[in-house]
Order: C-alpha cells, then structure tokens, then sequence
C-alpha cells in the first residue's frame, strides 16, 4: 500500500482530524485578520487623540460615540447614507426585475448564457473607469444634457441624485443575478396551475411570481444595500460636494484616526441589523 | 352527440418536425369518467393541454360545452387541471391553495374560507389547511391538488397522470376514491395515463392513442374484448396474437387474432378436444410464471407461435404447476373469444 493510500485512510478513518485539517487555515484567516481587524477598528474607536498632534492617546472613553449621535452633522450624513443605500437598493429591485424575467424566462434558452455574460461584463471593468464614465455623462454639456435638451430638460448634474444613479448603475448586476436565478426554477407548472385556475398575468405575478422570488430581492439588497453603504469614492467623484460617511472616515484618518474608527463602526452595525431584518425574509438561504 | 363536455375536431400539433397530434376528433359527454390510454409520447398528454390552454393546436378546433375555445387562454376556459406533480403553490398554506380559484375569481373572504374547508373535507383532509404543502405525504398532495381544482366547480376536469407518483397501494385507493368523487360531483373528468389498470377499472370510456392518433374509442369492456387494432389488443392486457401461418393453422382462415389469456384453458394433450364451439392448438410450456392467485403458461405450439395462458391457482400449488414446465399440453378456447384484428400495420 503507498503512502497516500494509507494517509487518505486514515484520514477516512478520523473525521475529527480531517476536518481539522480543511478548516485550521479559512478558520486562523477570519478569526485573526478578518474579526481581528474589526476589533481593533471597534476598539480604538473608544480611544481619543491628542488635539496637538494629532496622536492617538490609549485612554478609554466613549466621547467619540457621544459626539458622533449628539452632533447634527454627523447624524445628518448616517442619514443620508442610509437613504442612498435604500434608494439604490429599490432602484436596483425595480431595474432589475424585467430584465431577470426576460433573461430567465422570454429569451430564447440558448441565447440565456449569453445574456447573463452581457449582465455580468461590466463587473469586470474597473470600477473608476465606470465612475469617470458617469462623471463624463453627467457633466455639464455631456451627454444626459444633450440627451434631455430636445425635452427642455437638463442633465442631474453632480451631487447626491448623481451618486445614486451611479451607485444603481455599479451594483445593478448584483441586483439581476439572484432575481435571475430564482425565476429560472421557478417551476412553469405553477404558472401554469395559476392561469389554469383563472388567474389572468397581472395576478400570477402578484401571487405566485413575486412572493417566490421576494427572497431572492431581499439576497441581492443585501449587496446593493452594503456596498452603497460602504462606497465614498463614487460620491467624491460625481457627488460634487454631498458628504457620505464613508468620506468621513477618510477625513478623519489622518487627524482623528479613533473618530474615524467610530464612523467606520455605524455602517456595520447598520449591516448587521439589515441582515437580521433580511433573514425573518428568507433571502439568506437564496444567497 | 348530445350534451357534449368536450368536442375535438381534426386537432392538430407539430413541434418542428414531429407530429405530436395527428388528427384526432373526439366527443366526451357531459359526466362522464374519460380516460385517454397510450403510451407516453402517444400524444394524449398534448391533446390534454390543448384542451386546458396550455397549447396552441397547429390547426383543428376545440369546443367546451358548444362553445368554441381553440384560441383561448387557459384561464378563459371553465377546465381545472390536476397535475402530475400536483403543481401546489409552496407559499401558500394548504387552504390558500384551495381557496386561490376563488380569491382570483373575487369570491368574499368568508365565503372563499367555507368553500375551501368544505373541499378540503371532500378529499378527507380537514384539519390540514394550516400546513403547508412541504409538509405533506405525496397522497396528501395529491388530494390537495384535487380539492384546488374541484374547488370552482369547473365544468371539466382534466387530470394528468395523477396518480402516476404514488405506490401501488395508494394509488389503487385513489382510484376507488377518484371514481366515487366524479359520481358524487357529477363533473366531467378526462383522465390521462399510461396504466392500462387504471383506465380499465376507473372509465365509463376510453380512448387509445398512439403515436398522435386514436386508435379506438369505446367503453372498457370493449376494448378488452373487441380491440380494434393490433396496438389496442397488445397495449390493453397482456398481447397474445396469433398471426401468419400459425393463424391460418389454429383459427382455419388466415389474419390476425387476439385471444386473452384468461379465457384460454390448459389441459393434457391426450384429452379430447370439445369440438365444435371450441378452438384447440397443442405445444410445448416454455415457461411457467407462478403469480401467486394464478399461473401464467407461456407455451409454444406446435402450429407456431407462442400463447400465455392465465390459470386461477384453484387447486394447484406453486410445486404443481413448476412440474408443467417442458411438458406437452392441449390449449383450449372458446370460438368467440378469437377475435379477429383488422390489420393496418
């Protein structure tokens, strides 16, 4: 018998090691870099900075919190950061929805392939070249301009309309997928049960469609929902000068680095509670 | 006929090239218990779902009840399909899927909630409708799925091999059940399988497709006895032709011929034939096939050609008939049980 015969049985024959043995490294990398680093983040956001330097100074104090909820300004922009995540998030499910239905279901079962690779292409281009691109549309005489002009209308402009179009525009696919998914197996028979036993379209959508693929929405906000939540590069670039919490963050690196760490603590918490909303939905088993 | 449910003239499908429904015309009157028999891919399931929406015919004509139907949508019709794999909606409770017929068609809540549980009872399944379909044996399903399409009290109901998923036991409960619930609604049920059993034992009439065309229409009995062609008489009950030179030897005049097992005896070749009113042919047993309460013979004779024979175990055991195997034996029937079969191969 070789040596690997022998290891792969004895392996066989002990599925605590085996197991050991597949998770020690995911397991080391989440708990040291990942919740690691998340800790450190929670921890220092309860240090505070010497107003001179600049430099972090390792006493305990809940200050940054305090100030974080009792100054207007601060709750103005966590305000709005959760309004533009919600609102790319209802856009993406609205965008999203007809194009899922006729990538799963119209379209021809040969060309579906294809289309899902159209949706998923501008994944892979680089995120700033597509914000530059928004910037280029939106800007003054670009095209949104001439294209709304023939109407007596104008282009959004830069600011906050300008970051949710853009912000819809990046996370879209992640929106399409999951819908895209759900509707393909959905059963036909049940479409068909339903128009059988009198259901005209409109209803078959509004009892059967939309309530089997409402978990796979509820899959896909989280992601619309999260990376708007966390994103400060595309409001800086066509947001002109709406103010996110993620350019908070940024602002404060250098000068208050436990303020900035307290800021960076708000969009997590505000994760973790959209999960535990997402999950009484089901969508975490459709991810 | 009068008072027909269903009426089919010259219907048609192709799916490319292929000709699913080639022609079929078809009366099913008003009550009755319709069963379509074929194997599968003999089109029966196709002219199903024309007749419930779910396909367009490439040309022909459907009527419901005098009214033509052939370009309607399914939900236009007054037909409710049972289907194969019951097709229950999983979100719904076991009554919110009863009860959907009526929600769409603006029945009050009250009402909807009564009509539901009193359906729910006519398949014996009160105290069920808080489930939800998950949670149910396949058999409960399937009365699920009966209680949804009795509901409206459609004219006609189609059923699509509905029974098809179920064991042996259920499945021979559901039939008595089945049967007694069209007598007692008094709906018009057409029902799709591919077991000839079944239609045997459920129809007031049968139709027998193959390969998109019907073969023979008429009720069980009939078709057991008198098969109208070849494929009938080999599809319903076990095949037992005789045919070519051992027809013309046997039978006297040359053709086709269908004799059901059952009717034809087994007996030592020394005995007599009891001539005139029976016909005798003597062989070899090939096999023998103990089936418990009876005996199948399969056996060679001497004129060409194999015959089964079914005997009832009234005396014999399984060591008895074992001993036939290899053995010389007189097959014996009566005259009219050799039922000539127009040949259209």
């Amino acid at each position: 018998m070789s040596l690997l015969t022998r290891t792969a049985g004895a392996l066989h024959r002990r599925p605590r090691l085996r197991l050991a043995l597949l998770l020690t490294a995911p397991l080391l990398w989440l708990a040291v870099l990942y919740l690691g680093s998340l800790t450190v983040l929670f921890v220092s956001a309860f240090w505070t900075t010497d107003s001179f330097t600049s430099e972090v100074v390792k006493v305990w104090s809940a200050d940054n919190f305090h100030e974080l909820f009792t100054t207007p300004v601060y709750r103005q922009v966590i305000l709005r950061s959760v309004g533009v995540a919600a609102a790319v998030t209802v856009l993406c499910a609205v965008l999203a929805f007809p194009v899922a239905f006729y990538t799963a279901r119209v379209a021809r079962p040969r060309w579906r392939p294809l289309l899902v690779v159209a949706i998923l292409t501008p994944l892979w281009a680089s995120y700033l070249v597509k914000v530059y691109a928004w910037r280029l549309i939106l800007s003054e005489g670009g095209l949104a301009d001439w294209m709304l002009r023939p109407f007596g209308l104008s282009g959004p402009g830069f600011g906050l309309p300008a970051a949710v179009l853009t912000l819809t525009y990046l996370w879209l696919p992640y929106m399409i997928l999951p819908i895209h998914t759900a509707l393909e197996q959905l059963p036909a028979n049940l479409l068909d049960a339903s128009a059988d036993l009198g259901a005209r379209t409109w209803r078959t959508f509004r009892s059967v469609v939309l309530p089997m693929v409402l978990p796979s929405v509820a899959a896909g906000s989280i992601f619309t929902f999260s990376l708007s939540l966390g994103d400060y590069i595309t409001v800086q670039i066509v947001g002109g000068k709406t103010q996110l919490i993620g350019n908070l963050v940024y602002s404060n690196i250098e000068l208050n680095l436990p303020m900035a760490a307290a800021l960076g603590t708000v969009p997590v918490v505000v994760i973790v509670l959209y999960l535990l909303a997402m999950r009484r939905t089901g969508a975490l088993s459709s991810l | 006929m009068e008072g027909s449910a269903i009426r089919l003239r010259d219907l048609r499908k192709s799916f490319g090239e292929t000709d699913a429904v080639a022609g079929v015309d078809l009366d099913i009157g008003d009550g009755e218990f319709f069963s379509m028999l074929g194997p599968s891919g003999s089109g029966k399931t196709t002219v199903l779902r024309m007749i419930a929406g779910f396909e367009t015919p490439t040309s022909g004509r459907i009527e419901l009840a005098g009214q033509e139907v052939t370009g309607l949508a399914p939900f236009e019709r007054d037909v409710h399909t049972v289907f194969q794999d019951y097709a229950l909606f999983p979100h719904m409770t076991v009554e919110q899927n009863v009860a959907y017929p009526l929600k769409v068609r603006k029945v009050p809540k009250a009402e909807r909630l009564v009509r539901a549980r009193k359906a729910l009872t006519e398949v014996r399944l009160e105290g069920f409708g808080k489930r939800r379909p998950a949670q149910l044996s396949g058999g409960q399903r399937q009365r699920v799925a009966l209680a949804r399409a009795l509901v409206g009290r459609p004219r006609v109901l189609l059923l699509d091999e509905p029974l098809g998923a179920l064991d042996l036991k259920l499945r021979e409960q559901m039939q008595v059940e089945l049967k007694a619930l069209q007598r007692e609604v008094g709906i018009t049920f057409v029902f799709v399988t591919h077991d000839q059993e079944e239609a045997l034992t459920m129809s007031d009439r049968i139709a027998v497709f193959n390969q998109g065309r019907i073969e023979q229409v008429g009720a069980p009995a009939e078709i057991y006895e008198r098969p109208a062609t070849a494929f009938v008489a080999s599809f319903v009950g076990t095949s037992n032709l005789l045919e070519g030179e051992s027809a013309q030897r046997v039978v006297g005049t040359p053709g086709i011929y269908s004799i059901r097992p059952e009717k034809i005896r087994v007996l030592k070749e020394s005995a007599e034939p009891d001539e005139p009113e029976h016909t005798t042919a003597v062989g070899t047993v090939a096999e023998v096939v103990y089936l418990g309460d009876a005996t199948r013979f399969l056996v060679d004779l001497d004129a060409g050609g194999r015959l089964t024979a079914l005997q009832q175990n009234l005396e014999t055991s399984a060591e008895d008939v074992a001993a036939y195997r290899g053995t010389r034996v007189r097959l014996q029937w009566n005259r009219r049980h050799t039922v000539p079969v127009p040949d259209h191969r």
